[in-house]
């Protein structure tokens, strides 16, 4: 398991030495050394070491000195010692075989009198890294645990993992990771306890997947006894310790509400630290525990917001990016929260670039009735700052409030102004704003346009300031009198325009100018449409084509379908679907939060952390007594702390209910083609008797017929579900907590199914009747939600486990999938998806 | 977990490298480099201290000119991290006294010692100079600082007051002095940071106090200390909505909120105000806090500019010390950018001014003012002449500014926090220690609108 030796020495950069002879004369002398005694030996033998240590340090390969080096380690010189580790340990790894060299002084030190010594060797012992050497790491480690120093157990517990990676089997056969939990309970040492459930809680990750037995240890690591014995030490830990035992205590599922109170009172003063890692993660602990509890968490929200302001404050500017970030993420969560703190987002001068763009982004979502007017005159500041990325982020802060007001006025006015600064960039920005600005409230047309009319368009260059004023060309054309003749001179000079996107853009404007005013037209959009389809752009020969043809066709159908008549747009899509911003949310305390990408985006699987808990489990925590009209459900956290914009979203008349929160537009699409599928039921793939006959595969059929799903994934294979299949309620509650999402999308329900949805029971029989059973439900219309499981029938005991929203009066569910076996999920989504839609048909 | 720390020099050069995991390829170094040297070419925007590249996270802070660099593969706390590498920086300094490039050169094979104990297979073990004592054996070789520039807060001290000993705050933990007594002391200093935006019209748009109280202990035997503040502070502002009356009358500190150091007990803050601590050994900030309370700024600063002719105009700037004659500001610059069109600028210093620089940054087209120390109470005034290279077209205000100012106050604080007495518990009679309590104001953003 040693990863693959490092690549040959590497030749040093021209301004080192070359290494050659240095090397070669530190060996002489080092040789000559090795075996003096002499008064002032151990002096120069610093020196020599130090030189070896800096050419390692620099990149220059001094592994040709190890036998040299393991000769000079007899000495009872620490600093000799020490550096003689740290040498042995770079290289031991590429050169096994001198490794053997120096097991023998190492294990003879690990039984020197001073624990230091003990403790040190230990270490260097275990981070050789050699595979063949690991029988020699066994006997000292189980020493070092049982050692009566507290160093050298803290180093032991440590180096068990290392052994881990080196040799897994060899770590569990010597059944390592029992002697660390006992050490975990026991040990007076606090560090020794938190370096045991480091290492126990890597290792059993690890294993989690391999062996039942260790998911069953990994789980007794949340359990409440070990998490409030931690807990009960907290203060004994240092701050780094206090920050990794706080992470686990962010995965507990607390067994009741006295539970939850307990523990946030306990941590309380944790929020005062001057060490933002540790205010960080006790807020972790705080949002994820009140999760189901909307009052609280509301709570929790008001009362971090100044620990964290004092945190971004206080530090040097990367640590308060840091918390910045994460205040980013509450405030894009519950921007109504903190709309009164909007100054403290106000850049600084002294603020770094990186912080100025999290600040603008924060103003912009905070923005709001009260605020408004202050937050603008705010970012007018900055568009005229020298800062030029700094200035384009504001005028795009002050187009996007507009865009998310629904009094404009003074914004417009504002923009408008903009333009009059004749400053290239600002004028750039500023014309894409107003373009978007006029698709949502075209009344406003009139204003802007007498603006926009003014600008030369010599002095717009930017491809998308130039397609933007070109768009308004096309589409103002009756408002502007020289409309025709800008997009003449524009055409004329169309080999010089070397943007495809301001090209295609003109072609569309001189189709709209000339529907409206052909006489004036014609003649630059024929030669719009002659450049077009010479151009060596495949889209912009091909919309010029397609103009042609259409004009050929019939000119009213043309005008149909260019410029019919527009509907204003309501909201701009979302780029962030709100299920990567519940992961991002998850995974608070964590650089996704920094990257705003959950952590499947950018690391590789096996760094991954493998349970991910959510809110859920919380909600199916309480929702489990009675399974009735619970209203927990209707109030999820999500409703209350909705941004204004979602709230919008909601509210405007393109989406439905008031369930759809969450849905971008893409999603809504695809599920309406998935009904369209499931109504044209097929009948394939699995036999199974007694049951009706499910397949997936028509779907996916759909799907990539339309280009939507890209994955043309293989037929799954079939699968049946064991009719009988039984789960407690425990288990599944656990099985939740540690599985990720395998699955997760949006279908509709059928209008009869949603007919016969007065009560959750009534969907509960049907699934029934498909070996799909429920473990927990409630709600009430429009809002239902269901968790149900499913049992693989032959092979292993495989469980699939599924979170079902159904909203009545968008004809919704949003299902999850989790499962034992991820790569059968999509087969089971089929038959899960299949079932539902047979709701109330059959 | 972290798996791999190093510390770049500002040429890209590796002072120290250690591989905790083995996870990352050697060349990490190199490609991080690259990346923060080159993160965007067209525009000169700094690189975040957090990115990832291939996979691999690397996770940065910029100390004393150097790069303090982490990799790791994993969705660590970014916080932590970043707050750990700030706290090797500074046991690095506790050790070595100074912190620079030249100081870690020839200290490295020490840093390797703390290196060693501070972080094991990528998990951090300790930062506790105290405790790390104990492990580290190589003597450091303190560099002259004498002729090392100023860096860090600390260093503001140095020229202020006279009776502060220079070498103090640059000096190990480790190293007796000759002698080979150690000197008892201690060194308390309140360090504010604070930021205000002046209107046009030289109204208050924001301001902001952000303190610390920092600490230096040099002290032996570990012996209790209590630090009193003002018996009048509060913490914790009900936002706007109540308004208080104690804090117009202009008596009471009021805080917004504030954090302590794990070391610091307040069994009875709410009581007296009074912090109790074992100081540990090093440098550490025993408690921050922040205020946005109005308080008077040190500065007023109004600014002018107005067109005077075909293609020129001219700017006047005026600074008013508003602090009492006892107290002198340092290191004051004074910066105003100007319109991008400008090609020359004359300038006009008040008559006697001694120790005023005023310059025309022309690749950064602004004007720069250097004081070198303003004495309270006193009033100064700049007058550029401008001659552009074009017509300007509309307000020629827009296109300039905001003023920007950097200085230090010295024993000056501006949110009236106090130390009302530090007291040691004595070992003996005739122990009496080095008290050092030590006040600085620094300019974060300070700004003035035009």
């Amino acid at each position: 398991m040693a990863p693959p030796p490092a690549p040959p020495q590497k030749s040093p950069s021209p301004s080192q030495p070359s290494g050659k002879s240095e090397v070669s004369d530190l060996k002489l002398q080092l040789r000559q050394l090795a075996g003096s005694r002499a008064p002032g030996a151990d002096d120069s033998k610093r020196d020599l070491f130090k030189r070896v240590i800096s050419y390692m340090t620099v990149g220059i390969d001094v592994s040709a000195a190890f036998s040299e080096m393991v000769m000079c380690s007899a000495t009872s010189d620490i600093v000799l010692k020490k550096m003689c580790y740290l040498y042995v340990g770079n290289y031991a790894r590429c050169h096994p075989d001198l490794a053997l060299l120096t097991i023998n002084f190492l294990q003879k030190d690990c039984h020197d009198e001073d624990p230091m010594i003990r403790g040190l060797a230990l270490r260097s012992l275990c981070s050789l890294r050699v595979p063949n050497l690991v029988e020699y790491l066994v006997a000292p480690l189980g020493a070092g645990l049982k050692d009566g120093s507290s160093y050298v157990r803290m180093v032991a517990a440590v180096g068990v993992l290392k052994l881990y990676h080196i040799s897994a089997a060899t770590c569990l056969d010597s059944d390592f990771p029992a002697v660390l939990k006992s050490l975990m309970l026991t040990d007076p040492d606090a560090q020794v306890v938190a370096n045991c459930l480091f290492v126990l809680q890597e290792i059993w990750n690890l294993e989690a997947n391999k062996s039942e037995e260790a998911s069953r240890e990994r789980e007794t690591l949340l359990s409440k006894k070990i998490v409030y014995y931690i807990l009960n030490r907290i203060k004994e830990f240092n701050e780094w310790a206090q920050c990794l035992v706080l992470e686990l205590v962010a995965k507990y599922i607390p067994s009741d509400t006295d539970d939850i109170f307990d523990i946030m009172n306990l941590l309380e003063d944790r929020l005062q630290h001057a060490n933002g890692a540790v205010v960080l993660a006790t807020i972790k602990v705080f949002l994820h525990l009140t999760m189901s509890m909307t009052d609280v968490h509301q709570q929790v929200y008001e009362r971090i917001k100044a620990p964290l302001l004092t945190l971004v404050g206080s530090g040097s500017s990367e640590q308060s990016y840091a918390v910045l970030s994460h205040l980013h993420l509450l405030v894009m969560r519950a921007p109504m929260l903190f709309s009164s703190d909007y100054k403290h987002f106000y850049c600084q001068f002294s603020d770094p670039s990186y912080v100025k763009k999290l600040k603008l982004e924060m103003l912009t979502a905070i923005a709001n009735e009260s605020n408004t007017y202050e937050i603008v005159t705010e970012l007018c500041e900055y568009a005229g700052n020298v800062d030029v990325p700094i200035a384009r982020e504001s005028i795009r802060a002050v187009g996007k409030i507009a865009l998310q007001q629904y009094d404009v006025n003074a914004i417009v006015d504002r923009l408008l102004q903009f333009l009059e600064m004749e400053k290239d960039y600002v004028t750039a920005e500023t014309l894409v704003l107003v373009k978007d600005l006029l698709r949502k409230y075209p009344q406003w047309s009139h204003d802007c346009i007498a603006v926009v009319g003014n600008i030369s368009s010599k002095n717009v260059q930017e491809p998308k300031a130039k397609a933007a004023l070109i768009w308004m060309l096309g589409e103002y054309s009756q408002d502007m009198p020289d409309a025709p003749y800008i997009l003449e001179s524009l055409i004329e000079n169309w080999d010089e325009e070397n943007a495809a996107e301001v090209r295609l853009h003109l072609l569309t404007a001189a189709m709209k100018c000339f529907f409206k005013r052909p006489p004036e037209t014609q003649k630059a959009l024929g030669a719009a449409l002659a450049a077009g389809l010479a151009d060596s752009h495949q889209d912009v020969h091909d919309r010029a084509l397609f103009y042609y043809r259409l004009l050929q066709y019939d000119v009213s159908v043309a005008e149909r379908v260019v410029n019919p008549p527009k509907q204003a747009v309501s909201v701009f899509a979302d780029t962030q679907s709100s299920e990567i911003k519940d992961r991002i949310f998850d995974e608070f305390n964590s650089l996704s939060v920094v990257y705003q990408k959950p952590s499947y985006m950018f690391t590789d699987k096996e760094h991954r952390e493998p349970f991910e808990f959510s809110e859920e489990i919380g909600n199916l925590s309480l929702g489990q007594e009675p399974v009735g009209n619970s209203p927990r459900y209707d109030e999820s956290d999500k409703d209350l702390l909705l941004s204004t914009s979602e709230r919008e979203e909601n509210g405007g008349p393109s989406t439905n209910g008031p369930a759809a929160s969450g849905y971008s537009a893409p999603t809504d699409y695809n599920s309406s083609l998935v009904s369209l599928s499931s109504q044209t039921q097929s009948e394939t793939a699995i036999s199974d008797p007694g049951m009706p006959k499910y397949t997936s595969q028509m779907t996916l059929a759909i799907d990539d017929l339309l280009g939507l799903s890209v994955s043309a994934a293989p037929a799954p294979p079939s699968l049946k579900l064991n009719p009988k299949a039984a789960l407690d309620p425990g288990t599944f509650q656990r099985k939740w907590g540690q599985l990720a999402v395998s699955i997760s999308q949006d279908c509709s329900v059928s209008p009869q199914g949603i007919a016969a949805l007065t009560t959750p029971q009534a969907l509960i029989r049907h699934m029934q009747a498909s070996s799909i059973q429920c473990i927990a439900s409630g709600g009430q219309s429009p809002n239902f939600k269901f968790f149900f499981f499913a049992q693989k029938l032959d092979g292993p005991p495989l469980f699939f486990l599924v979170e079902c929203i159904v909203n009545t009066s968008s004809a919704k569910a949003q299902v999850k999938i989790k499962a034992d076996d991820a790569t059968a999920s999509e087969a089971f989504f089929g038959l899960f998806q299949s079932a539902l839609s047979k709701f109330g048909v059959l | 977990m972290i798996a791999q720390f190093f510390v770049l020099s500002q040429r890209g050069d590796n002072i120290v490298f250690r591989d905790y995991r083995g996870e990352v390829s050697k060349g990490s170094a190199e490609i991080f480099f690259r990346k923060v040297k080159f993160w965007k070419e067209d525009e000169e925007e700094e690189a975040p201290p957090v990115f990832n590249v291939d996979g691999v996270n690397y996770i940065h802070v910029k100390i004393a000119g150097l790069f303090f660099v982490t990799t790791t593969r994993v969705n660590v706390s970014p916080s932590l991290v970043l707050e750990l590498l700030q706290r090797i920086a500074r046991v690095t300094k506790d050790y070595l006294g100074v912190l620079n490039e030249d100081s870690l050169r020839k200290n490295f094979v020490l840093v390797y010692e703390l290196l060693d104990e501070v972080i094991d297979f990528g998990y951090p073990q300790t930062t506790s100079t105290e405790v790390l004592k104990s492990y580290v054996f190589n003597e450091p070789i303190v560099i002259d600082s004498t002729r090392v520039p100023p860096l860090g807060p600390a260093s503001m001290f140095m020229q202020g007051t006279k009776k502060m000993p220079g070498t103090a705050v640059t000096k190990s933990v480790i190293v007796t002095e000759p002698g080979g007594r150690k000197r008892e002391e201690i060194f308390v200093d309140i360090i504010e940071k604070i930021s205000v935006t002046f209107s046009s019209s030289g109204y208050i748009l924001t301001s902001e106090i952000d303190g610390t109280i920092q600490m230096k202990s040099y002290l032996t035997g570990s012996p209790e200390i209590r630090l009193a503040l003002n018996e009048d502070l509060s913490i914790g502002r009900n936002s706007s909505s109540v308004y208080d009356y104690r804090s117009s009358a202009g008596g009471a500190v009021i805080l917004d909120d504030c954090n302590f150091h794990e070391s610091v007990r307040l069994d009875s803050f709410d009581v007296d105000r009074t912090l109790s601590l074992i100081p540990p050994d090093g440098e550490f900030a025993a408690m921050n806090y922040r205020m946005t309370q109005e308080f008077k700024p040190p500065f007023r600063v109004s600014a002018l500019i107005e067109e005077a002719g075909q293609l020129k105009a001219e700017a006047i700037i005026k600074i008013r010390a508003d602090f009492a004659a006892s107290v002198t500001a340092n290191t004051i610059i004074v910066q105003m950018p100007v319109p991008t069109y400008t090609a020359r600028v004359s300038f006009e210093l008040e008559s006697g001014a001694v120790g005023q620089t005023a310059d025309f940054k022309e690749g950064a087209k602004r004007l720069e003012w250097c004081l070198k120390k303003i004495v309270g109470g006193s009033e100064h005034t700049l007058c550029a002449k401008l001659t552009f290279s074009q017509e300007s077209h509309g307000n020629i205000a827009r296109e300039a500014g905001p003023i920007n100012m950097n200085f230090t106050i010295p024993m000056y604080n501006a949110s009236k926090l106090q130390v009302r007495y530090l007291h040691i518990a004595k070992k003996s009679p005739s122990y009496n220690p080095y008290r050092w309590v030590r006040y600085v104001t620094q300019s974060n953003s300070y700004v003035a609108r035009l």
